[in-house]
């Protein structure tokens, strides 16, 4: 290189617009030369991501101009085999009409014949609002597979949940819990906090079988059996019950461990709060009308009346002779056998070990009390000079919540950090917009098959959030309305749905068959889906008149990935530069702590080839499908495209609530709710493509019980009530569920063979059991349980073959503690099988001292079929590279021949983590190569070639120097 | 002279490849560049970078560390791959201390990779002239960046701001045990490394007791009620 | 270190050059003492030197082989301050130059006298010119062995033992090849060079042993502690950073089997040493030209094998940060 710094070229154009590597979001700007992507680096003016960028991030320019880009629509050649790949290029107008008549006989027939799934797409609002007209109650994004249990088991615990909906508080922690793996959400953020912490002499703790990413830099790591989290949080909860490190003041005003349950067994009320009066509509929200046991007058009172106190232990009997404990008594009933001692045989983690995890918990949110002159008003009207805070942070995600044990080990967590005193505190928990929601939040899906009819839009989301069972999307006889099963009996609180029993259910035609599944950005085909190689033989499966069983499958995704090869009609996608897009405040918002945030994605390239967004796929398809939000009264088109729909459309007419919360209003002068403004979109340019809403300090805290707060959210539609949301240490919800298994009230009961499940997993405490799976396996035969992470430079599955990116992580081993190894008699590097009672896979091993005896575990999501994605053949990817997925069910058998999901009883998670394996030598003639392997993928017609060598430069080289 | 440098810190570094593929991306299409890769979809893909994350397992189960080691030029005060280099394509500069190559001068000898210990040099297999860091020459003292964006690539992604430009007299490297990698040889790397930093909490047993342990209260059951039946009602002893 | 050809036949067939050269040379030098017969220019001298810069030329073309951008090679020339590497180039196009004098004034029979010394010994200009040249042998000699020696880090190579050997087998392969040259070109000769080859032979020998023993010996001084700073008695690389190689899993590992390493160094210690012994000492007993021509053929196998062992053997500190695939 010249000597003297050669000036950068004069050609530069800076736009900037968001990420969409991951699932983070982080502001980017894109720089340009000879329109082309010269460099793209982190927004310093963004406030998710402060300027910084991840590996993913950095390697945008290798997603935009990757060879497996789809740049044609394309439909399955006729005559050919599903999965073959052998397509031909059709035109835009082909597709439409295709799709118009197909899904229009569908619609004016049996609306829920059309099925629509997406995986993390981002997007949410608009394809449940497109699902919702259709009329079609199969809907879902990828949530059920993902994380549902840490949505569902904090938020039906504490009102919010963690990533988008709110996170630890490092800036003012002192002690920063991590439990199992949780790298791949709001990652730069966490990152930037985390580091942040650590250098100000914060305290981490890292709990996980496997010591890989942000565990790397834990100051203790705590190895724990996969799948036991339940019983080591259990355990802590044991021992800050009996030590008394509990913050009593705010489990009594913050919570519902005062409240009186009613525990007259022959009552149809039984483990229900007693109220003091029925309130007179039904809304979803708490009505304040539960009793404390006042220990200043020795009385029931109405909760939160003034001068009063209520016992959090002890038991009553009310007047009328009813026997009453309060909620707190039975959490410590509750949690009297669950000893550290009793922990530590489940967990593997010392007694020891357990207890001082607890005490440094306890004795930490105690003794360094943060105290913030920031004065607020409670709900009930209390003043405050103060905000508290006790600094212990928590940070969980899919390690937690992949186990079909998930859901109770997740509320045993908001739990504890419920007992430390730390829900919406400074140095705790922090909630994020829209986040505080009632217990459960308000949507919610219909109840019965009537809401499905033909030529209308569904009357009720497609997804919501039960509170009784009367909430359940069912028959009549309690069989599921959904394809997934979702919302059934089977899985009553499945409040993402259950995407990865899809294929499956539709391919057995239970509880129904469908016509056409419909399927954006999600490798169903492959690594996003449980039991791999039997799922790919179901989507080419045929009934016995030669018609395949899933008669019409539409894959639309930006890349040639092993699920398009299976498409009748293939959408290609643009990239994340070439698109318009909304992190919405009706969807997942990229919110801070200090108040509501979204933002958007302006193009900064032109799009490729004939990639048309899936956005605009589905307003043109809504508009020729006349579904009544797209079109005007006389039928005709409403909205010209995507970024025309995003400013115009209200969720209401009139209700000046739209996709964007930012700029609206005529000038743009309001937020929240306002006319629609049709300079919106210039606005988010101008202002670094975000929307960013700082509350008052007073509305930044203690939000689940901030007048102040709640009154702000009520006025500006952000939730419909200003009432508390007081914490669920004891869950109603989960009794009223158990009381209808047990045959008693008024709601709807479960049928026969799931009344004892239902009754058993509807616990309204949490407790812990194996994992389904776990409790099905001969754990002498197998006796190891597998898992995956996430790599740091490739936190999921999309672009994956980027060419930067796959250097790094080109195939991936199977890493096994080393004396595991040594006793299967495996050395590193070895060839070797792993084999659950489902499948077996073989793959290379890799010794490691950073991961429990007991646990095996790859990366996430690195193997490839060959020739998939526009790889060569022979990439190591597809030769070494492997997938675990094969080794899990997407079912297990229950009673009889009864076939259920390989999910979490009370939320349809995808119990991803509960496999059981056991590992041994390949025999020395065996070829060094993984196992199973699929027939070669063929490019699509319109992809690139893939280039030999890259020597990738931005622009005209010859100009620019 | 003064002499530039960067502060890794290994307390805080997650292993993420920000730094790895943000300077690839950067450099490819700047003066340093193009930065090749071969096979870029086929079998064992291989290119050129100038930066590299790697990761060591340090001692035995249970007690493991998981340590992410980021590796770049070092831009050594003594730099041996300089003196070595046959056409003075390799030279360090006087007024900052960076280890350039000039690639219109290097005939792609490999030899200034041989006199590296650290393996920080990498032939470019398409332009085939040694390749490395540049410290981003080109960022640094570009005026048309903002002031705050003068830093190289690395630096500027890196989420736990574990990469800090300086010079090597810094208050990091005093304060926090900056350490030089293989110092017997004498290289003076200009790079310092921050060592991983433990926090920990020590309770005592009686920290776990205070006056205002909640249990005083809760723990107070309530009285039975003066009419409940007791022994009083039936023994006259 | 990965041994790589064009470097190991410029090594080579240099050595043979240079050892070629000075056999000439110590046969003139010889007989101008009258100590040997004299010997034709033409057909001796020049061809003689003829030979020995095929040798050089050859092993200069291979040499830009290891070049990215050979065209570029005239600028290697500038930074002889610093750099063996620049001295070589400089001098070996020297030492070849003043071989093509050499050559050419035995060729042309051009001897004016140059000087004569008191004892009336008259100094012609080709033992000018061969004076010249073997000092220049010797540097080129002491140039291409100090590119390796002068590297520290490579401390199988960093000892006075690597231009000791350097010389001893550069010369004993020309002294070999001499014995050869001279069987068919002028016989009475042959014993001279064929003892001095055996001599020199087993001296290079005794060298070569001598490095083999002290790299045996040799504790590494950089370790993977202190290549990451971190002190702690089990530290595993789990990753380099890259799974499909790079420059640095390429230019510094062998990729070779220990065993093969051990087959190649008793390769060398026979092919090189022992077997040319032997086959020059029957070659000169019988009065053999083709066992000489093998003797030289053997050895020079045996020496490309010697410098494939010389770069596989040295461990570079780099590889302690390239362990693992992951």
């Amino acid at each position: 290189m010249p000597t003297a710094i050669a000036p950068q070229p004069a050609v530069e154009e800076i736009k900037k617009t968001t990420c969409y590597m991951c699932a983070c979001r982080c502001g980017i700007r894109v720089h340009l030369r000879d329109g082309q992507v010269r460099y793209i680096d982190g927004n310093p003016d963004h406030p998710l991501n402060q300027g910084v960028i991840c590996a993913k991030g950095s390697s945008g320019i290798m997603k935009q101009y990757s060879p497996a880009r789809l740049l044609k629509p394309l439909k399955r050649k006729p005559g050919s085999e599903r999965g073959a790949s052998e397509f031909e290029e059709i035109s835009w107008e082909e597709v439409y009409a295709t799709l118009a008549d197909r899904l229009g006989k569908i619609r004016a027939t049996d609306p829920k014949k059309f099925a629509l799934f997406t995986g993390r797409d981002q997007m949410q609002a608009l394809t449940g609002l497109f699902a919702r007209q259709f009329g079609t109650p199969n809907y879902a994004a990828h949530g059920g597979f993902c994380s549902v249990n840490m949505a569902a088991g904090m938020i039906y615990t504490i009102g919010g949940s963690f990533w988008e909906f709110g996170g630890p508080d490092l800036e003012r922690a002192k002690l920063f819990v991590m439990i199992g793996t949780a790298e791949d959400h709001h990652s730069n953020p966490l990152k930037i906090a985390i580091s942040k912490f650590k250098r100000e002499g914060g305290r981490f703790v890292s709990i996980n079988p496997v010591r890989t990413g942000y565990s790397a830099i834990a100051d203790e790591w705590v190895p724990i059996r996969p799948g036991t989290d339940g019983a080591l949080l259990l355990a802590i909860i044991h021992e800050l019950i009996a030590k008394g490190l509990y913050d009593r003041e705010f489990l009594v005003r913050y919570t519902n461990a005062g409240q009186l349950v009613n525990l007259d067994a022959e009552h149809d009320e039984f483990g229900m709060f007693v109220r003091t009066e029925v309130p007179e509509e039904e809304a979803c929200y708490d009505p304040q009308n539960k009793l404390w046991w006042d220990r200043n007058s020795n009385k029931p009172v109405i909760t939160h009346s003034d001068g009063t106190d209520p016992f959090l232990r002890g038991e009553f009997k009310l007047s009328d002779g009813t026997p009453v404990k309060p909620a707190f008594q039975l959490l410590k009933e509750r949690v009297e056998d669950y000893t550290p001692e009793w922990a530590a045989q489940i967990t593997g983690i010392d007694a020891d070990v357990i207890r001082r995890l607890a005490h440094e918990m306890g004795v930490t949110a105690r003794d360094q009390k943060i105290e913030l002159p920031i004065a607020w008003t409670d709900s009930w009207g209390k003043e405050h000079d103060t905000v508290t805070g006790n600094p212990v942070a928590f940070h969980a995600m899919r390690g937690l919540a992949a186990h079909s044990n998930g859901f109770h080990t997740i509320r045993a967590l908001a739990i504890l950090m419920s007992l430390l005193g730390t829900i919406d505190r400074p140095g705790g928990f922090r909630h994020k917009a829209p986040f505080p929601r009632p217990i459960p939040p308000c949507a919610r899906t219909p109840t019965s098959p009537l809401a499905v009819r033909p030529n209308t839009p569904l009357d009720g989301m497609a997804l919501g959030w039960p509170s009784d069972p009367d909430d359940l999307f069912i028959h009549e006889d309690g069989t599921p309305v959904r394809i997934d099963k979702a919302f059934s009996w089977e899985y009553p609180l499945s409040v993402h749905g259950l995407m990865h029993n899809v294929i499956t259910n539709a391919w057995r035609g239970d509880p129904y068959p469908i016509d056409t599944l419909m399927i954006f950005m999600s490798n169903m085909a492959w690594n996003s889906t449980m039991n791999t190689v039997e799922v790919r033989k179901m989507l080419n499966d045929r009934d016995e008149k030669g018609e395949y069983k899933i008669p019409f499958l539409v894959v639309c995704d930006a890349f040639h990935s092993e699920t398009t090869a299976f498409a009748d009609l293939v959408l290609p996608d643009t990239t994340y530069l070439e698109r318009h897009d909304v992190m919405s405040m009706l969807d997942r918002p990229i919110s801070e702590f200090d108040g509501p945030v979204d933002s958007v994605r302006i193009p900064v390239l032109p799009v490729s080839g004939e990639c048309k967004p899936f956005q605009e796929v589905l307003i043109e398809l809504g508009t020729r499908l006349k579904l009544p939000v797209f079109v005007a009264k006389d039928g005709s088109r409403k909205y010209r495209d995507y970024p025309d729909f995003i400013v115009n459309y209200e969720t209401e007419p009139g209700s000046g609530i739209g996709f964007l919360a930012g700029w609206r209003g005529k000038g743009g002068e309001k937020f929240m709710r306002g006319e629609p403004n049709p300079k919106q979109w210039e606005m988010y340019a101008q202002n670094n493509c975000v929307y960013h809403h700082k509350l008052p300090r007073s509305y930044q805290y203690m939000r689940n019980w901030n007048q102040g707060y709640l009154e702000w959210s009520q006025r500006n539609r952000i939730t419909r009530y200003a009432e508390p949301i007081l914490i669920h240490l004891y869950s109603e919800v989960l009794q009223k569920f158990r009381l209808a298994a047990q045959g008693k009230g008024i709601t709807r009961k479960p049928p026969e063979h799931l009344k004892k499940r239902v009754e058993a997993y509807f616990d309204p405490l949490p407790f812990f059991y194996e994992p389904l799976e776990t409790q099905l396996s001969d754990k002498h035969k197998y006796p190891l349980a597998a898992i995956t992470q996430r790599p740091m430079a490739m936190y999921h599955s999309w672009d994956s073959q980027n060419a930067w990116l796959r250097q790094i992580h080109t195939h991936n081993y199977l890493y096994v503690n080393s004396r595991t190894a040594r006793l299967a008699g495996i050395e590193d590097g070895d060839w070797i099988w792993v084999e659950s009672q489902w499948g077996k896979v073989r793959c290379m091993a890799s010794f490691s001292e950073a991961v429990e005896p007991g646990t095996v575990w790859t990366w996430n999501a690195i193997g490839k079929a060959a020739g998939a994605w526009n790889l060569t053949p022979d990439a190591n990817e597809a030769r070494q590279g492997f997938l675990l997925n094969h080794l899990i069910s997407e079912e297990l058998p229950s009673a009889g021949d009864v076939r259920i999901s390989n999910s979490d009883p009370v939320t349809g998670q995808a119990a991803w983590y509960d496999v059981r394996v056991r590992i041994y030598k390949a025999e020395a003639g065996e070829p060094q190569e993984t196992s199973p392997q699929f027939d070669v993928l063929k490019p699509a017609p319109g992809m690139v070639k893939r280039p030999g060598w890259l020597a990738y430069f931005a622009g005209n080289k010859a100009k620019s120097k | 002279m003064t002499q530039l440098a960067l502060v890794i810190d290994l307390n805080v570094c997650v292993g993420c490849h920000a730094c790895v593929t943000s300077c690839k991306e950067w450099n490819t299409s700047g003066p340093a560049g193009t930065m090749a890769d071969e096979r870029p979809y086929g079998a064992d893909p291989t290119g050129t970078f100038f930066n590299r994350v790697q990761t060591f397992e340090v001692g035995e189960f249970p007690n493991t560390e998981t340590v992410h080691f980021p590796k770049s030029c070092l831009h050594c005060e003594d730099p041996p791959c300089v003196p070595v280099c046959p056409t003075g394509a390799s030279y360090k500069r006087k007024e900052d201390g960076i280890v350039l190559v000039d690639y219109d001068k290097c005939i792609g000898c490999k030899y200034c990779s041989w006199a590296c210990p650290y393996g920080a040099r990498e032939l470019d297999e398409k332009q085939q002239v040694m390749k490395k860091c540049t410290l981003c020459v080109d960022r640094i003292y570009d005026q048309a960046l903002p002031e705050t964006e003068r830093k190289p690539a690395c630096v500027m992604a890196c989420p736990t701001s574990a990469r800090d430009p300086g010079s090597v007299v810094s208050k990091a490297i005093r304060e926090n045990g900056g350490y030089l990698l293989m110092p017997e040889w004498g290289t003076q790397p200009a790079n310092h490394y921050l060592p991983r930093r433990k926090t920990r909490l020590k309770i005592h047993d009686d920290e776990l007791e205070r006056a205002d342990n909640p249990l005083k209260i809760d723990s107070q059951l309530p009285k039975p009620g003066m009419a409940e039946p007791s022994l009083d009602d039936v023994t006259s002893w | 270190m990965h041994p790589a050809f064009s470097v190991i036949f410029l090594t080579t067939l240099i050595g043979v050059g240079q050892g070629l050269f000075l056999a000439l040379f110590t046969a003139q030098s010889y007989a101008l003492f009258d100590l040997l017969p004299k010997q034709d220019g033409q057909s001796f001298y020049a061809t003689g030197t003829l030979i020995a810069l095929l040798f050089l030329a050859a092993g200069l073309f291979a040499s830009f082989f290891h070049l990215g951008h050979p065209e570029r090679a005239w600028r290697s020339a500038t930074k002889w301050r610093t750099s063996w590497l620049s001295r070589e180039v400089i001098v070996l196009p020297a030492f070849m130059g003043t071989l093509l004098l050499y050559g050419l004034a035995h060729l042309s029979g051009w001897k004016p006298v140059l000087v004569t010394l008191p004892s009336g010994l008259a100094i012609d200009v080709t033992v000018g010119l061969g004076v010249v040249a073997w000092l220049l042998a010797f540097t080129l000699f002491v140039c291409t062995a100090m590119i390796y020696a002068c590297l520290r880090f490579l401390r199988e190579w960093h000892t006075p033992l690597t231009v000791i050997n350097y010389i001893l087998l550069g010369g004993a392969s020309g002294f070999t090849l001499a014995a050869f040259f001279a069987a068919c070109a002028a016989p009475a000769l042959t014993g001279f060079f064929g003892g001095w080859a055996v001599i020199i032979t087993s001296l290079g020998l005794i060298g070569r042993v001598a490095s083999l023993l002290r790299n045996a010996r040799l504790k590494p001084k950089s370790t993977l502690q202190t290549a990451i700073g971190i002190k702690h008695p089990r530290i595993v690389q789990k990753s380099q950073g890259f799974m499909g190689g790079s420059f640095n899993t390429r230019e510094f590992f062998h990729g070779k089997t220990p065993a093969l390493l051990r087959s190649v160094k008793w390769l060398f210690l026979i092919g090189a040493f022992a077997l040319p012994v032997v086959l020059l000492a029957i070659g000169m007993a019988t009065a053999s030209t083709m066992l000489l021509l093998l003797a030289f053929a053997v050895q020079y196998v045996g020496l490309m094998a010697e410098r494939w062992f010389f770069f596989a053997q040295a461990n570079h500190p780099q590889n302690l940060y390239y362990q693992s695939i992951a």
